[in-house]
Parts: structure tokens; sequence; C-alpha cells
């Protein structure tokens, strides 16, 4: 270490205890636990607000309002506002994994599923994982529809969960599901017993399950690869060398190329610096959390939306308009929100490689 | 990215009910439940209150979770880039807990509540919350971003992403968890025995190697700065090892930003890479001495299955050609 290195590290160090104790000051000088200062700021919360908020079910069944509702009737509401989604027997997994499945009659009486300990099930449904039937009540009655959420009725939300615990098989089709028997179903869950707090995640101080090995020298004999992405897959999260800086000694691996073929020459080809790129927007627009190149995810994947409007005239300024307004209904029911603060000359270049069928 | 600190436009994002945007002049924050008496604090109510400003990182829970059993992905983007660090700025929870009275003998968790369309809810300690939990409208010196959260958002540092809930609205204290979907169906951690783990909420120690990494060529040999970002959910960085023969020998790299507790932290080490295949890792160790886990010393405890909290020691391997490729030991 240099001495300029030793004085600037003592530097850091010093900033780390000056950072440390004063936010510890400031902890202490907060009304932490101890003293009650009244800062005359909020006001009371008035009764109704409250209600109009606090709909939380907790898992004991606190908060639950009364009502009722039968699978005949959630069948009804299944089919007119969650099977579009979903799927018509909740199997759904286009968007995300089935709500029902790989339970048995079994699982119901002892309470674990079998298949997330043997790993035979091809998915892990809701209803394998969800020990409480509190958290589906809240949710749906909280979220769902995901268009129109808080649009269902209290006897409509029992209604549906019923229609959807008969098709786990959990009850019979002639079920009325009530806050007077839920407690009951909750003990049928199928995972019910299949939650552990025992691990040390949790609490501030909760103990670690494992810890690492702080050896420094001759600490394995054998250094052998067990995994890597196979060669075909080289080029399949786009070519990397766009994804990097074009200067410095550290570049982006061209994987248009197969490996091996990057030799070390590179290292002379002097690029001019690139402009923005069209991946750098998606990423920097967050497009790609609802959209991949070739698979569908929330939304449409490039080369869907490529190939829908590949003769279409006008499609450009149709499709700025909505990725800049959001909306639903060309691909379904599930909306993209609204991009308001995306510049319009980014929504344009973005919509323009899409089209072009480039990423 | 260079040192520490996050350019906002640059921060992950993983929404449950798309961007909300509202209008902070309308925006209320209630808290109710086990406290003496409920109100509601308007944006103006709660910039008036003694206010701090912290680095702190935010991790999504299932970063590096593609790779529990295999490797995946190519890129360190995609091996662990559910991950940024800012300065947040707000009022400790704290603070406003004590301000409406809370009862404490009887108050074991607050449940955290956001103004999205779902109105997210999400669970969390009573230690947690009285710890360094912030009420935050303010990130990187600006106010929050609408995609972050604008105009309030909980910070719960050293916590998973999914409990830094937006738009909050709402904490309730109640005296048991309330299981929410994203605590009861997601973000729960499937052991081998076929247990949940259920309210896993730490992000343990862990670092990475950013440069060089996964899906980048080392023009020609001779000296490199190695560079990484080190983290821990339990508190400071203490030390950050890096090995370039695959986990036998290791050298103690310079931490060269601030240290600061659940942020990240720079660290920094020469290398002379004499043109020969190699194989980068690091490893972190926190203030608790918590040591960061290889993938088998993890698997052998919490399986393949899990997708959550994968903190294990990522490896790069470099090739003759100075290509860099992601692999598993
Ligand atoms: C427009 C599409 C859509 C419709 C209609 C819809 N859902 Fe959903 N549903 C979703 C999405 C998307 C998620 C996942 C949300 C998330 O991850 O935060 C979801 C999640 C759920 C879940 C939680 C499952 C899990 O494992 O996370 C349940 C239960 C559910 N929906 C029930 C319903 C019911 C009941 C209805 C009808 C009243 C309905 N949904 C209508 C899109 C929809
Ligand atoms: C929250 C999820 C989400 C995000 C983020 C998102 N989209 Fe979408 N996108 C969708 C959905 C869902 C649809 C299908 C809408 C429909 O059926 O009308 C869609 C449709 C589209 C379409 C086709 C529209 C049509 O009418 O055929 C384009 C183009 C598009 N998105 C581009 C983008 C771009 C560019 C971004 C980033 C600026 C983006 N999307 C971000 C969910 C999203």
């Amino acid at each position: 270490m240099s001495s300029f290195d030793r004085l600037h590290r003592i530097r850091i160090i010093l900033g780390a205890i000056l950072i440390a104790s004063c936010s510890a000051s400031l902890l202490a000088a907060t009304p932490n636990k101890t003293t009650h200062v009244d800062f005359g700021v909020g006001r009371p919360a008035t009764p109704a607000e409250i209600k109009a908020w606090d709909i939380d079910v907790r898992p004991d069944f606190k908060g639950l309002p009364k009502g009722s509702g039968s699978v005949s009737l959630g069948q009804d509401v299944w089919e007119g506002k969650c099977a579009s989604c979903h799927g018509t027997f909740a199997e759904s997994n286009e968007v995300f994994t089935p709500l029902v499945g790989g339970t048995t009659a079994d699982d119901i009486k002892t309470g674990h599923t079998r298949a997330l300990a043997t790993g035979s099930a091809p998915q892990r449904t809701t209803i394998m994982k969800v020990a409480t039937l509190s958290t589906l009540w809240d949710y749906i009655n909280r979220a769902m529809p995901w268009t129109a959420p808080k649009s269902l009725t209290t006897d409509e939300v029992y209604g549906v969960l019923a229609f959807l615990l008969n098709l786990a098989e959990i009850v019979p089709a002639d079920f009325v599901l009530s806050d007077q028997n839920i407690a009951e179903v909750q003990k049928r869950m199928p995972n019910r017993n299949g939650m552990t707090t025992a691990h040390g995640l949790w609490d501030v101080k909760g103990k670690p399950d494992v810890n690492g090995s702080n050896c420094m020298h001759n600490c394995r004999a054998t250094v052998a690869v067990s995994s890597q992405l196979p060669e075909v897959a080289r080029n399949a999260h786009g070519n990397i060398a766009e994804q990097n800086r074009s200067f410095g000694a550290i570049r982006g691996a061209d994987t248009s190329r197969p490996a091996g073929a990057v030799a070390l020459v590179a290292a002379t080809k002097t690029e001019a610096p690139k402009p923005v790129t069209g991946s750098e927007l998606f990423g920097k627009n967050s497009c790609l959390s609802c959209h991949a190149k070739a698979s569908k995810l929330v939304g449409p994947s490039w080369e869907q939306i490529a190939t829908r409007y590949k003769d279409s005239t006008g499609a450009e300024d149709k499709l700025v308009a909505k990725v800049k307004s959001g909306g639903a209904g060309v691909w379904g029911n599930i909306p993209m929100p609204a991009h308001a603060h995306v510049s319009e000359n980014d929504i344009r270049q973005m919509v323009k490689l899409i089209l072009s069928g480039a990423r | 990215m260079f040192g520490i600190i996050t350019p906002s436009g640059l921060h992950f994002e993983r929404h449950h009910q798309g961007w909300w945007d509202i209008d902070p002049s309308n925006h209320r924050l209630m808290i109710n439940g086990l406290v003496k008496a409920a109100k509601v604090y308007t944006m103006d109510d709660l910039m008036r209150l003694p206010q701090v400003s912290r680095i702190h990182f935010i991790e999504c829970g299932a970063n590096t979770g593609m790779e529990w059993a295999k490797v995946a992905v190519p890129t360190v983007q995609y091996t662990h880039g559910m991950l940024s660090c800012s300065e947040f700025t707000g009022v400790l929870l704290s603070t406003l807990l004590d301000d409406c009275g809370i009862d404490l003998k009887k108050a074991r968790v607050i449940l955290a509540e956001g103004a999205d369309g779902s109105s997210m809810t999400r669970t969390i300690s009573l230690d947690r919350a009285l710890d360094d939990v912030i009420v935050a409208w303010g990130q990187n010196g600006e106010m929050l971003r609408p995609e972050n959260g604008y105009p309030l958002r909980l910070v719960v540092p050293g916590v998973q992403g999914v409990s830094w809930v937006k738009y909050l609205r709402r904490i309730e204290v109640g005296d048991m968890p309330y299981a929410t979907k994203d605590e009861s169906v997601h973000y729960i951690d499937l052991m081998p025995d076929g247990q949940h783990r259920q309210y896993s909420s730490i992000q343990e120690v862990k670092s990475v190697i950013t440069s060089p990494s996964g899906g980048q060529v080392m023009l020609e040999n001779g000296f490199y700065n190695v560079s990484g970002l080190a983290w821990s959910g339990r508190g400071r960085i203490k030390r950050v090892d890096v090995s370039f023969d695959g986990g036998n020998n290791w050298r103690s790299a310079d931490l060269t930003s601030i240290v600061l507790p659940k942020a990240l932290t720079r660290f920094n080490i020469g290398w002379q890479w004499d043109g020969k295949p190699a194989m980068l890792q690091s490893r972190a160790i926190d203030e608790t001495g918590q040591i960061q886990p290889d993938s088998r010393a993890l698997r052998a405890v919490r399986g393949t299955k899990s997708i959550y909290h994968n903190n294990s020691i990522q490896t790069w391997q470099v090739r003759e050609s100075g290509e860099v490729f992601n692999v598993q030991l």
C-alpha cells in the first residue's frame, strides 16, 4: 500500500467513524422508545377512514367481515371475472403459476403438500404452498380482479374462494363458505403445516444457519467447473458487447460470434462511442420487467408484436401513443401502465426497434 | 456502475400493481392498530418531523435466485442486478410510532400497506420497525421518483425489497404476523424437506466482483483493478477476500468506499493477469462475523429449490482468450 493509499484509507475510516457516531447520536436524539414527544402534527384518524382502509384479515380471521358465498355463486364470479386470466379451472399458467393443482386427499389429512418434498409436481401452484386460508381471502378481497381491485362484494369473495377450494377438492360442490365455518375449512388446507419460522432471517438478531469458511491458503485441493451455460445459449441475452461500455480495458464479449473467436487483437480496435442503444432504452425504462424478445411475460413478446403489425400501416404512431398512455384489450385483459414520463423520442426509437424485429 | 450509489435512473424495479402516480398534496399516511391514538399525517406533517438521511442497499429477495441449482444466466446484471444502493431521506418509523403512542406491551409486528391498486401489504417485526426503518420521501437528493414509490415509501434496511412498501399509506400495529400474499405464497423459501421458511427477510452477507465479470473480455494481459461490491443485511462489511484460483488461496481486498451498515461497500484489489486461465471469486465477512458461504455449503443446508436468499460466492472463469464466463464449481 502506498503512503497515499494509507492516508486515504485513514481518512475514509475517520469519515466512517464520524458518520457512525453522528447517526448514533441522531438515534438517541429521536424519541425512540424512551421519551414521548408530542410534535403536535397529524390529526386523529376518523372511524370512517379507518374502516375504509383497515380491511386486512389475519390468520386467526380477525378482520374478516360477516358473509357467505356458495361454490356455485363463486363459479359465476369466476367465469365472469377471473377465468380470462387464470383459466376456466384455475389451471392457466399464462400470467403466473396456476392457482390450484398438485395437492391430494392425503395432503388434506396431513397438512403437508407432499409434492413439495418429492418435487414430483411440474409447478408449485398457489394451493400447494399457501398455509393460511386468510391469505387468499385477504388477497382476493384487496387485489382481484387485477384490473378492478376491490370491486367484488364480500359474499362474492366468499363464493369465489369456495369455488377455488372446491376445485382443489377441499370442500364439496354444494359448500357454502362463511365467516362461521371458515376456521373449520382452515383445518383442511393441504399445506397448513408446511411453514416454518424456525430460521434466523426474521428478527434483527436472528441467528444465521449457514456460514462460510475464512480459510486463506490451500483451502480446496481440486477446482473443477460443475456448471456453465451451454454454447448454444451464448447469445440468448442479446449481444453482450452492446450492454457494456465501448472503452476501457474490460469490454463486453461479442456474443454474436462463437467463444474463442474473441481474440486479444480486439484491443487495438477502438470504436467510436455509440449513442444510447435500443436495448439500453428498454432496460432504462423497465419495459423488460413485462416484455422479452421471444417469450410472453406480462405483455406480448417483441417478436409477437413485430409479427402482428408487420403489414399494418400507421402501426408506429399507434404504438407510440399506446405505450405513452398505456391500456389493455389488444393482447388480453392485462393493461400496460402509462409511460407519461418517457420521452416521445425514446418511445419512438423503441417502437421502431420492436417493429423492425431487431430485439 | 462505479462507487456505491446507484443513479436513480438506473434503479431496479419490480411492481406488484403497476406504477401509481399520486398527488402528494392528497397523500395521507395513517397509523392505526395498537396505538393510543390512530392518526393521519399529510406530507406537510411528515416533512416537519425530525428527519434522517441514510445510505442503504435494497436487494430483491430473488436476486441470484435463478442460480440455486446451476448456472442460468451470463452476466452480473442477470445474476446480481436486482440490487441498488441509495441515500434515503425521511422520518424514522420509530418517531411516528412514538408520536401515536404505540402500545409496546402488546405490539409484536407492524403491517405496512401501499396505495397501489392491490394495496399491497407486508408484515415487519417490531424490533426492526423500532430499529432503523425509515418512512422516506427523498432518494439521492431528490423526491422519490414515481417508479420508486413517490411520494412515500418504507425503507427497511437489510431486508429484501418486497418489504419496502411503495406508495405507503398505512401502518397497522398488531400482535401477530399477517401472512399476506407476498409472505405466504411468494417470498417463502422451499427447503429440501418440503417445508417453507416463512417471513424470511434478511439479505445476508454477500459480494460479487463486477469487473471483470461474466460476458466481459479482458483485452490483454497485465495489470487490472479488480472491483466489486459487498453488502450485508446484518450490518457493516468488515472484510472482503478475493481468490484468483477458484477459492484455493485468498487475498484481502481494500475497502475503498465509505463503509456503512446495510449499505453497498466497494472493494478493489490489484491483479497481474498472466494470460492463463483463472477463476475469480470474492467472499465478504460482516461485522457480526458471518462469512459468505460457497454454493456447496449453502445447498447442504437449504437445497436448490429455495428461489430466495441465495448469497453464495460467485465464480467468474477467465479463459486464455480473455473472455469471462459465469461458472459454478
Ligand atoms: C387481468 C388479469 C387477472 C384477472 C381478471 C384476475 N387475476 Fe388474479 N392475478 C393476476 C395476476 C397478474 C396475479 C399476480 C399478481 C402479483 O404477482 O402480484 C394474480 C394473482 C392472483 C392470486 C394469487 C396467486 C399467487 O400465487 O400469487 C389469486 C388467489 C387470484 N389472482 C385470484 C383471482 C380471482 C379470484 C379473480 C377473479 C375475481 C382474479 N384473480 C382475476 C391477474 C388476474
Ligand atoms: C407492467 C407491465 C408492462 C410494462 C412495464 C410495459 N408493458 Fe408494454 N405491454 C404490456 C401489456 C400487458 C401489453 C398488452 C396490452 C394490450 O393487450 O393492449 C403491452 C403491449 C405493448 C405493446 C403492443 C401494444 C399494442 O397495442 O399492440 C408495445 C409496443 C409495448 N407494450 C411496448 C412497451 C414498451 C416500449 C415499454 C417500456 C417503455 C413497455 N411496453 C412496458 C405490459 C407492460
